[in-house]
C-alpha cells in the first residue's frame, strides 16, 4: 500500500498545500517540450469533450423523458385510449370519443404545459445565472405574480381575451423587473436588497390579485386558482400559440447570450474584461426572460415555483460547467407535465397544476434559505472577499 | 477625471506606460490604485480626459475587439460552483469566439499553453474549488493568459495569498514578461515586493502621481514619509540589489531596549 502511494500521479489531492510549494520551482516558460505540450494539448480536448458529451447524454435523457411523459398524458385518464388510437388522431383521422378527449382535451393541454414549462425553467434559469443567486428567480421576486395580476385584472376587469391579455401580462411583468431593479439599485444588483424588494412586490402583487378576484363573483374557485398558483384547466389551442411564438422568437435569443451568461458567471468585472458589454447584454437577457414568463403566465397563469426549481434541477443533472439554459427548460418542462399528471390522477381530488409544483417547490425554498445562511455565500455576500479565495465558510460571513 | 458617484477619485493625472515592462502602481489604501487600473481596462469610463492605446480611446474601441489586446484579473474573480480548471480557463477565450460559433482547435491550443505557461496542466480535470489559494490564483492567471493579450492588467494579484504564493504569483509573472514579451501593470501592496519584481514603480498619492520611475529612484525614505506617513529605512536589497523598506515603529526597534513588563500585565498574563 505504500507504493501506491509513492506513485499516486497527484499528491494535491491529499495536501493542496504541499503540493503547491513543490510545484512552484517546476515551473518551466523559456522551452516548453513539445511532447509534454501534446499531452496538454490532449487533456485540454479530452475534457472539453468530456463536457461536450454529457451535456449531449443529458439532454437525450432529458428529451426522450419528456417525449415518454408527454405520450403518457396521452394515453392516459379517465378513460384510457390505446396507442393505436392515439397515434390515430394524431394522424388526423376521426376516432369516436378519442377524438375529441385526446385531440381536443389532452393534446392541447400537454402542448401547453411543455410550452409553459420550457418557457418557466428559460426564464427562470436566466434570471438565476445572471444574478448568480438561485433565489433571484422571477417568480420569488414578483415578475410572475405582476404578470398574473394583469392577466387576471386584463380579463375579470377589463374583459380583454388573447393577445391583449399576453400583452398587458409582458407590460406589467417588464414594469415590476424595472421596478425591482430600480428599488434595489444601490449596491449591486445581485444582493439581497433584490430579493428582499421582489419578495416585498411580490406579495403586494398577489394581493392585488386577490383583490381583482374577489371583485368579480362570477368566477369559480378553479379560474381563482390559475391565477394564483397557476393551471392547465381548459387548455386551449389558442392558449398555446402566444407562448409557443414567445418561445420560438425568445428561446433562440437567450441562447445566443449563453457564452455572455457563462463569462458573467465569472463576475461582472472579469466578464468586462471578457469584452461583454455586462449592461446591454443584461437589459436584453431580462427582457427576454421577462418576455418568456409573462407569456406563459397569461396562458396558465403563475405556475407555482417552476421557474425556481428547474435551474437547480438541470444544474444537478448537467453538472458544471455545461450551460444549464436548455436543460432548465427541458426539466420545466417535464416538471409542469409530471405535476400536472399528478395533479389530475394522483388522488382522488383533482388539483390544479400549480398545487403540486408548489407542493414541491416550497420545501426546497426552505431548505436554500437555511444552507444559504448557513454558507453566508450568495444570499448574503460578504463586504470583503473570503480571504483565502477558497469557499471556505470562516471567513465569508459579513459582520 | 476618474471618480464614482459624486466623488471624484483621481484628477488630472499623467501617464504613460513602458510597453514590454512590468509596472507596478502602488500607494496607500483609497490612494485611488484600483481606480487608475479599472479606468485603464475601461471598467469606469473617465468623466474628463482619456484613456490611449494605441493611439485609440479604450473607452470608445469596440468592447471584444479592446479584449482581444487588453487584459483584466480583477482582485476578486467569481469562482462558479464545481467548475474545472480547463473550463474555467476556456473562458478565457470568450473574446475570440463568435456566437454560436464552435470551439476552434486555435482555442484548445491556448488553453493548453496557458495551462502549461502557469503550471496548472495537471490540474486541468479538477474543480477550482478544491484547489489551494496559489493554485487557484495561477488558474486564474491561466484564464487572462488564455485571453491572449498583448497587456495584462491586474488588481492585486497576491492579496489573500501567504508569502510563499506571494512569491510564486510575482515569479510567475515575471518569468511570462520574459518569455512573452507581455506588458504587465499591477497593483500590488508590498513595496518591497514591487521593488524586487517590477522594472517601474508608480506611486499613487491622493489621485496623483508622486513619483514614477525605476524602484531605486521611487522608493526613498523621503517618498515613503510623504505618501504612507510612515518613517522608514531604506536598505539594499542583499537577494535582490533592489531597494528594501524597513518600517521604523516606535516599537521593535532593537536600538531601543525592551522594557521589562509592567506588574499590571503580568498579572493580565497570567
Amino acid at each position: 500500500m505504500k507504493d501506491a502511494a509513492v506513485q499516486d500521479p497527484c499528491p494535491a489531492a491529499q495536501d493542496p498545500a504541499r503540493a503547491d510549494a513543490t510545484a512552484a520551482p517546476r515551473i518551466l516558460l523559456a522551452s516548453p517540450d513539445a511532447a509534454g505540450h501534446s499531452t496538454t494539448l490532449e487533456r485540454v480536448v479530452a475534457e472539453r469533450r468530456r463536457r461536450h458529451r454529457r451535456a449531449l447524454l443529458n439532454g437525450a435523457v432529458l428529451a426522450g423523458t419528456i417525449l415518454a411523459v408527454f405520450c403518457l398524458t396521452l394515453v392516459v385518464g379517465r378513460t384510457v385510449y390505446s396507442p393505436a388510437e392515439v397515434l390515430a388522431v394524431l394522424a388526423g383521422q376521426d376516432v369516436p370519443g378519442a377524438s375529441f378527449t385526446v385531440g381536443r382535451l389532452r393534446l392541447p393541454r400537454a402542448v401547453l404545459a411543455v410550452l409553459a414549462g420550457a418557457c418557466f425553467g428559460l426564464g427562470g434559469v436566466t434570471f438565476q445565472t445572471m444574478l448568480r443567486n438561485p433565489l433571484a428567480s422571477p417568480d420569488i421576486i414578483g415578475i410572475s405574480s405582476g404578470a398574473s395580476a394583469a392577466a387576471a385584472f386584463a380579463i375579470v376587469v377589463l374583459g380583454l381575451s388573447g393577445p391583449a391579455v399576453s400583452l398587458l401580462a409582458i407590460l406589467a411583468g417588464l414594469g415590476v423587473a424595472f421596478l425591482v431593479f430600480l428599488l434595489s439599485a444601490r449596491g449591486g444588483v445581485a444582493g439581497t436588497r433584490l430579493i428582499l424588494v421582489g419578495i416585498g412586490i411580490s406579495a403586494m402583487l398577489t394581493s392585488l390579485t386577490d383583490w381583482v378576484l374577489s371583485t368579480a363573483g362570477q368566477w369559480d374557485l378553479q379560474e381563482a386558482l390559475r391565477w394564483l398558483t397557476g393551471s392547465l384547466n381548459n387548455a386551449s389551442w389558442d392558449q398555446a400559440l402566444p407562448v409557443l411564438a414567445a418561445l420560438a422568437v425568445l428561446g433562440p435569443l437567450l441562447l445566443s447570450r449563453g457564452g455572455e451568461l457563462r463569462a458573467t458567471q465569472l463576475g461582472d468585472d472579469t466578464a468586462r474584461a471578457l469584452g461583454v458589454r455586462v449592461g446591454r447584454s443584461r437589459l436584453v437577457v431580462v427582457v427576454a426572460a421577462v418576455g418568456l414568463i409573462s407569456f406563459a403566465t397569461a396562458a396558465t397563469g403563475p405556475i407555482a415555483f417552476v421557474a425556481f426549481l428547474s435551474g437547480p434541477i438541470a444544474a444537478r443533472i448537467v453538472g458544471p460547467g455545461s450551460s444549464p439554459l436548455l436543460p432548465a427548460a427541458a426539466v420545466g418542462a417535464l416538471l409542469v407535465l409530471v405535476a400536472d399528471l399528478v395533479g389530475q390522477f394522483a388522488t382522488g381530488t383533482r388539483y390544479p397544476v400549480g398545487v403540486v409544483t408548489g407542493v414541491l417547490g416550497a420545501p426546497y425554498l426552505l431548505w436554500l434559505i437555511v444552507r444559504v445562511n448557513r454558507r453566508g455565500s450568495a444570499l448574503w455576500p460578504p463586504t470583503t472577499p473570503c480571504t483565502c479565495r477558497t469557499s471556505c465558510s470562516a471567513t465569508a460571513s459579513a459582520p | 477625471m476618474l471618480g464614482y458617484g459624486e466623488r471624484t477619485v483621481i484628477d488630472g493625472l499623467d501617464l504613460d506606460l513602458l510597453p514590454g515592462r512590468i509596472t507596478a502602481i502602488v500607494g496607500a489604501n483609497a490612494s485611488g490604485k484600483s481606480t487608475l487600473l479599472r479606468s485603464m481596462s475601461r471598467l469606469l469610463a473617465p468623466r474628463r480626459g482619456a484613456v490611449l492605446l494605441d493611439g485609440q480611446e479604450v473607452h470608445r474601441l469596440p468592447a471584444r475587439h479592446l479584449a482581444r489586446v487588453l487584459g483584466l484579473l480583477p482582485q476578486s474573480p467569481t469562482t462558479p460552483e464545481g467548475i474545472t480548471v480547463a473550463d474555467l480557463v476556456g473562458r478565457g477565450r470568450h473574446p475570440h469566439q463568435r456566437l454560436f460559433a464552435r470551439w476552434s482547435p486555435a482555442d484548445d491550443e491556448a488553453v493548453a499553453t496557458a495551462l502549461e505557461a502557469t503550471g496548472t496542466a495537471d490540474l486541468a480535470e479538477r474543480p477550482v474549488d478544491e484547489l489551494s489559494g496559489g493554485q487557484r490564483q495561477r488558474v486564474w492567471i491561466a484564464m487572462a493568459l488564455a485571453q491572449e493579450t498583448d497587456l495584462l492588467l491586474l488588481d492585486e494579484p497576491t492579496t489573500f495569498l501567504d508569502v510563499a504564493h506571494q512569491v510564486e504569483v510575482l515569479e510567475l509573472l515575471t518569468d511570462l514578461n520574459r518569455a512573452r514579451g507581455i506588458t504587465l501593470v499591477m497593483v500590488l501592496h508590498d513595496l518591497n515586493l514591487a521593488a524586487r519584481y517590477c522594472d517601474r514603480l508608480v506611486m499613487i498619492a491622493g489621485g496623483k502621481v508622486a513619483a514614477d520611475g525605476a524602484p531605486a529612484e521611487v522608493l526613498t525614505q523621503e517618498r515613503v514619509k510623504e505618501v504612507f506617513g510612515l518613517d522608514s529605512r531604506i536598505i539594499t536589497d542583499p537577494v535582490s540589489a533592489t531597494p528594501l523598506m524597513l518600517p521604523l515603529g516606535r516599537h521593535g526597534a532593537h536600538a531601543v531596549p525592551r522594557p521589562p513588563l509592567s506588574e499590571h500585565a503580568r498579572t493580565q498574563l497570567r
